[in-house]
């Protein structure tokens, strides 16, 4: 076990060890302490080890994380676990805005509130946020899954392509495209699998969760509008 | 970008550290902002209005105060600190200290007027502005410190923040206002004037007149944001209170941090992990369009 102490030695120099790691190593579990809200700590990691800091995070902790867990116990700043490939990163506090951004895979897990933009532009990757979500969360989401069990802010799904997101909460209102879709067998399990892979197996009903999709009105071309341009 | 920081004492105990912990959260701050600081410090008490001057230098500090005490048949109880000087003045003497100092005394600018609040400001790298008016000396009950990189106008004294137009008002803001020079002619019909064309001085001066007209703190920023347009996060200190508002779309960092004995505010989480106490707090980032007021009573 390696343990790691950002007060005594530069952040730099953990990035660059944690990079130089390969995929067959033995150093597989990283403590990181002190890290006082720096950012991008532990981003671009590329090898299936474990990665556990104590306390607060800044911006993109944990940002193009291929293959590795991260366990932050704290809150994170902007961008955490942001175009994420692979791996998992748990946050056990809050995350501030753009979590999940871009990501491509992996699973993002929240035990706190997520703020605005939560999974905006996902390309991939499933969110599990345990409290709410802040306003134009999955905006222009692509792929992959966002699971709320608080409520969602304003304009939830703006300009949304093809995402599924489940809330169990309150929407305080829908963006432009995204509408409440029927929640079917296959919607439930797979929902029942989200949670099942945040730790939530039994403990959350997933009848209980609304399902929000896209209309698919405006990512097509529609030609009777071609004069308009 | 700019950077804020803000710090309101509950614990009197924590008062004579308010100027080392503020020195500290600014000087974090130096990445969002390297090109001035400044801060306001609600400090000691003081019988009439403590006036903030600011000028070139010492020498022409002390020959515009002395002329002033000439005029006046007075001798001003004053603090002299690097390029500021803070002259504690009879209430009823404001008015024409400030109409002198405009004619006789062009180089000297009034930074802030209050019974408690100093206000000091000037370019450079936030730690050394800090160290040039030794912040980490300062005592207060409240302080609102502010790192500038500048956007709507230049990197000038004039230009950083915090900005003052009411007697122990002030306000730091991080982002751009849109609608600053419509709100600014609003306002100068309703009797306000203002120093710069800036548009931080805009906001101070929108929440002097509401607060003027008989609105809280908390009502005059509830106002404020239909209002003013565009980016901001502020933070507003008023002789017993202290606030925090960001616009709705909450472009702008912020993040904040209670204890029993303080209430903390930072753009980053990091400009707050020196504050005592700081990892048993309730760390927290404010919602958009939601006003934070605390009041001292």
């Amino acid at each position: 076990m390696s343990s790691y102490d950002l007060n005594q030695a530069p952040l730099r120099d953990l990035n660059r060890a944690l990079h130089a790691l390969r995929p067959d190593t033995n150093e597989t579990h990283w403590t990181i302490n002190g890290p006082d809200g720096r950012h991008a700590i532990a981003v671009g990691l590329d090898a299936p080890i474990s990665v556990e800091i104590e306390g607060n995070v800044g911006y993109y902790c944990a940002g193009m994380n291929k293959l590795a867990s991260v366990v932050i116990n704290g809150n994170a700043g902007v961008g955490v676990a942001e175009n994420m490939m692979s791996g998992f990163v748990h946050v056990r506090g809050d995350v501030s805005q753009s979590a999940g951004a871009t990501a491509h895979g992996g699973l993002l897990v929240v035990d706190g509130n997520a703020g605005a933009r939560c999974g905006i532009s996902m390309k991939g990757i499933d969110i599990v946020v345990k409290g709410s979500i802040g306003h134009m969360s999955a905006f222009m989401a692509q792929a992959g899954t966002l699971t709320v069990l608080g409520d969602a802010g304003e304009a939830l799904g703006d300009s949304l392509y093809e995402a599924r997101l489940y809330v169990r909460g309150s929407v305080k209102s829908l963006g432009a495209d995204c509408i409440e879709k029927e929640m079917r067998d296959e919607h439930r399990e797979q929902l029942y699998a989200k949670l099942q892979a945040a730790g939530l197996a039994g403990e959350v009903n997933p009848s209980e969760f609304r399902r929000y999709g896209s209309a698919r009105r405006l990512y097509h071309f529609n030609v009777d509008n071609a004069g308009a341009y | 970008m700019c950077g804020i920081v803000g710090l309101y004492l509950k614990n009197s105990k924590l008062e004579p550290q308010l100027g080392s912990l503020l020195s500290k959260m600014l000087a974090t701050m130096t990445d969002r902002g390297p090109d001035s600081a400044g801060f306001a410090v609600y400090g000691s008490d003081s019988d009439g209005v403590k006036l903030t001057l600011r000028g070139p230098d010492q020498a022409a500090l002390r020959k515009a105060i002395s002329g002033l005490e000439e005029v006046f048949t007075l001798t001003f109880v004053k603090t002299e600190r690097d390029t500021h000087t803070v002259l504690s003045v009879p209430a009823e003497h404001e008015e024409r200290i400030r109409a002198w100092l405009k004619v006789e005394a062009p180089g000297i600018d009034v930074v802030s007027a209050g019974r408690r609040m100093e206000i000091y400001k000037e370019v450079g790298l936030p730690a050394a502005v800090a160290e040039r008016f030794d912040l980490a000396s300062m005592i207060g009950t409240h302080g609102i410190g502010h790192t500038r990189m500048a956007t709507e106008s230049a990197v000038t004294t004039n230009g950083a923040h915090p900005f003052s137009t009411g007697i122990d008002e002030c306000l730091v803001h991080n982002g751009s206002l849109s609608n600053h020079n419509d709100m600014r002619r609003r306002l100068e019909r309703e009797g306000l004037t203002f120093a710069t064309k800036n548009d931080t001085e805009v906001a101070a001066g929108y929440l002097s007149w509401r607060m003027r007209e008989g609105a809280s703190l908390q009502q005059a920023l509830e106002s404020s944001l239909s209002d003013l347009d565009g980016f901001f996060t502020f933070v507003v200190g008023t002789e017993t209170g202290f606030a925090v508002v960001r616009d709705p779309i909450a472009c702008k960092p912020a993040v904040m941090a209670e204890t029993d004995d303080y209430v903390a505010f930072g753009s980053e989480y990091r400009a707050l992990v020196g504050l005592p106490g700081i990892a048993s707090a309730r760390v927290f980032e404010p919602e958009p369009a939601k006003v934070y007021a605390w009041e001292r009573h």
